[in-house]
């Protein structure tokens, strides 16, 4: 049952990873007992307790969004009882008005621009979305709404887990370091929120460098070392 | 095709007007990832032929009422630039590239996973730069680069190559020259994985028995185009890793 | 115009599979059938040439028209073939009126270059005045009812308009050219049929049906001279063939191209 490509390696399309009973995730396709990557990605050889898994993480992927996602949203349109949200994605999504009022109101004879206008960035959360038809979000929750400060960065959506970190390493280095919120939506968009200008253009440089450098080893590493040498003084 | 008795194809020698032998390819060159609006590009050089290729998408449809429900919709749009040939050429598009667009999609919609992305579009933009004969074939493989590039999922890359025949010869990947004073030609797709033949057109004449040559010479380019495909595509990430590590290794 | 994408249910495709199992076909054809043909000629009577062609319910008329123009600049001694397609409207409920769209172009110079790489009409025999007036001859394809496979029927009614064009004879004075009465067969010899086949599974199947166009995975259309040569190759639709299939493909093609071949009008001379 052999095994083809080494862990952390590059593979594209077509590529054939191993033949056998493994467990195959990610950007990959299954023909028989013969594992396909799908995309440009990084492949991974991950040991589990009685299998091993192979999987292909893509290098670039647009947002597909997924109920219980935490997005940035740019309002692209008023209706008369919703909004269309660009969420980044090639489906549009919509905020209905009764998903963005605390309370039950009377919402075609409200005036959505002056609750949400074009232009405005939210953070909101996908509620629904099936292949069928565009999503669905809502701002009702706590931590939702409209965003008020900071700056938007857009990355690649492949990318956003290694913002993230696993459970959260990676943001808490920018918050711990550098004093530096990140609200980081899974479609790719971060926003940054820093006290002064030169923390928010390092906090930026940060992000397009674990971009850039996602697929290489050792980047929480050099994240840390990048944003303490500026706290040095460096 | 005119046939002008001057011109000698294949000398005594057996070699071209380029000084290439009947199976052999012409130098080329392929770019991943060279556009920074588009999702995904591709550059290829193949002999005098410049083409670039970008892609949209997956995307949003406009307007929406194109959009298919079950898959994604590949459109693609192959244009020569006014002045990729010897006389100017129209900007307008002409019937042949009408022709062309339709079989460089259908060359590449089996490779990809359209399933995954329904209601939307894929656009594959092609243009050629400079021209000098098998070009739909070197926006097939510049094509299928710029998809990989863009992150649309596939099952294999497409690589593609014309076979032609010259003074009663078959004869790998015809310039211009010799497509338009040979005898026939013959442009090949392949994805190279699946062996499955997705580009397959004639004009001229061919027997049986050369129908089946043609396909095994153009088995051999493909499978060299096929390498320098999946390099290129990997080509950008090596880099950024070596750089990386050498940088970490002189701190 | 063009077609819009028509969305069989997968009930339809899997029980047009299963059929195709055993061999059969949901008309009652073997998998190497054509449908019943039918061939007319001469029947519009401002073309020089002209046919009407049915298969099965498939139905396209051509017409040629044989007129004077002018040269291409790299061929100055030689007449001009010009063939063209409108899938109109009337042919089929999703065949919409406007420009020529991608299936039209492709229908078109699919014939042409059977045609053309046979030299099936004798160019060299219809220049007028070298350098400034040849004949042109215009192939022009209608389909009045779309029910699948266009272009081997496009291509049987091409053949046989040709084979029955009858051209005016000509006399050349200094600069000027007179038109006669009398009238010539237009030169034509090594006519071309084109056979498709569809590939549906694994299945090759000649002659594609409407239905079986919608559900196929690929189509492939050899033109194959008087002599079995192949004279022109192109593969359509969004799936691949093997070349083993391809090879069976054209095997098939060959072997079917006498048949139909037996439909066309002689050419007397």
């Amino acid at each position: 049952m052999p095994i083809y490509a080494k862990t952390k390696s590059i593979v594209v399309p077509g590529e054939l990873l191993a033949e056998g009973r493994y467990q195959a995730e990610g950007a990959v396709h299954v023909e028989g007992k013969r594992i396909y990557s799908k995309a440009v990605g990084v492949v991974e050889i991950i040991q589990e307790k009685r299998r091993k898994v192979i999987k292909v993480i893509p290098l670039k992927k647009k947002y597909i969004p997924n109920v219980g996602d935490k997005v940035l949203g740019k309002i692209i349109d008023i209706g008369v009882t919703n909004w269309t949200v660009d969420i980044n994605s090639p489906y549009p999504a919509i905020l209905q008005a009764t998903e963005a009022l605390p309370r039950p109101t009377d919402a075609a004879r409200m005036d959505l621009s002056k609750i949400l206008d074009v232009g405005d960035l939210i953070v909101a959360k996908v509620v629904a979305f099936d292949l069928t038809r565009d999503p669905l979000l809502t701002i009702k929750e706590k931590g939702l709404g409209k965003v008020t400060r900071g700056t938007l960065v857009e990355i690649d959506p492949a990318k956003v887990a290694r913002i993230i970190g696993k459970k959260g390493s990676m943001t808490r280095l920018f918050k711990e370091i550098l004093g530096v919120e990140l609200i980081v939506g899974k479609n790719g968009r971060i926003i940054v929120i820093a006290d002064d200008k030169d923390k928010e253009a390092l906090a930026v440089l940060a992000i397009k460098k674990i971009e850039r450098e996602a697929h290489v080893s050792g980047l929480t590493d050099r994240i840390k070392r990048m944003l303490e040498k500026y706290v040095k003084g460096g | 095709m005119p046939k002008n008795k001057e011109i000698r194809l294949i000398d005594e020698e057996g070699r071209r007007v380029d000084g290439r032998r009947l199976d052999e390819l012409r130098p080329f060159r392929i770019e991943a990832g060279v556009l920074k609006n588009a999702d995904g590009s591709a550059y290829i050089e193949l002999g005098n032929n410049k083409i670039i290729v970008a892609v949209y998408g997956p995307r949003e449809a406009h307007p929406k009422h194109i959009a298919l429900p079950n898959k994604a919709m590949l459109r693609c749009r192959y244009s020569m630039a006014t002045f990729s040939v010897e006389e100017r050429k129209s900007p307008s598009p002409s019937r042949r590239e009408v022709e062309l667009s339709k079989v460089i999609r259908e060359a590449l919609e089996p490779a990809i996973f359209l399933e995954e992305y329904p209601r939307t579009v894929i656009d594959v933009f092609i243009q050629v730069l400079e021209a000098d004969g098998g070009t739909r074939t070197a926006s097939i493989t510049a094509a299928s680069v710029a998809l990989a590039d863009a992150g649309v999922p596939m099952r294999d890359l497409v690589a593609a190559i014309a076979v032609g025949k010259i003074e009663g010869k078959l004869a790998l990947d015809l310039n211009g020259i010799e497509d338009q004073y040979g005898e026939g030609d013959m442009p090949i797709a392949i994805m190279p994985g699946y062996n499955l033949v997705t580009l397959l057109q004639a004009d001229g004449i061919f027997t049986v028995e050369e129908i089946e040559e043609a396909l095994s010479m153009a088995s051999i380019a493909i499978k060299k185009l096929y390498e320098a495909q999946r390099e290129a595509l990997k080509k950008k990430y090596i880099k950024i890793r070596e750089e990386v590590l050498s940088y970490e290794q002189g701190t | 115009m063009s077609k819009v994408h028509d969305v069989l249910t997968t009930i339809k495709r899997e029980s047009i599979l299963s059929l195709l199992k055993r061999g059969e076909r949901i008309d009652g054809r073997g998998i190497e059938d054509y449908r019943d043909i039918k061939i007319e000629t001469g029947i519009i009577g401002r073309a020089e040439g002209s046919a009407r062609v049915e298969i099965g319910d498939t139905k396209v008329i051509v017409g040629v028209k044989v007129e004077i123009g002018k040269p291409f600049p790299d061929t100055p001694d030689k007449g001009v073939q010009i063939v063209n397609a409108e899938l109109v409207p009337l042919a089929a409920p999703f065949f919409e009126p406007g420009p020529p769209g991608e299936e039209d172009i492709e229908l078109a110079r699919v014939i042409d270059r059977g045609f053309r790489s046979a030299e099936t009409i004798k160019l060299e025999e219809l220049a007028i005045i070298p350098g400034s007036k040849v004949w042109v001859v215009y192939i022009d394809i209608y389909p009045l009812d779309y029910y699948g496979n266009l272009i081997d029927a496009a291509g049987l009614a091409s053949a046989a308009a040709l084979l029955t064009t009858e051209m005016k004879k000509w006399r050349v004075e200094g600069e000027e050219v007179e038109q006669l009465d009398e009238t010539m067969p237009l030169p034509v010899s090594n006519v071309p049929v084109y056979v498709t086949i569809a590939k549906i599974g694994n299945v090759l199947v000649v002659d594609p049906s409407y239905e079986e166009e919608l559900v196929m995975d690929a189509r492939i259309t050899f033109a194959i001279d008087e002599e079995k040569r192949i004279c022109g190759i192109q593969k359509g639709g969004p799936a691949g063939l093997t070349p083993d299939e391809i090879k069976e493909a054209v095997r098939i093609a060959v072997k079917k191209s006498e048949e139909l071949r037996k439909h066309l009008p002689t050419n007397l001379k």
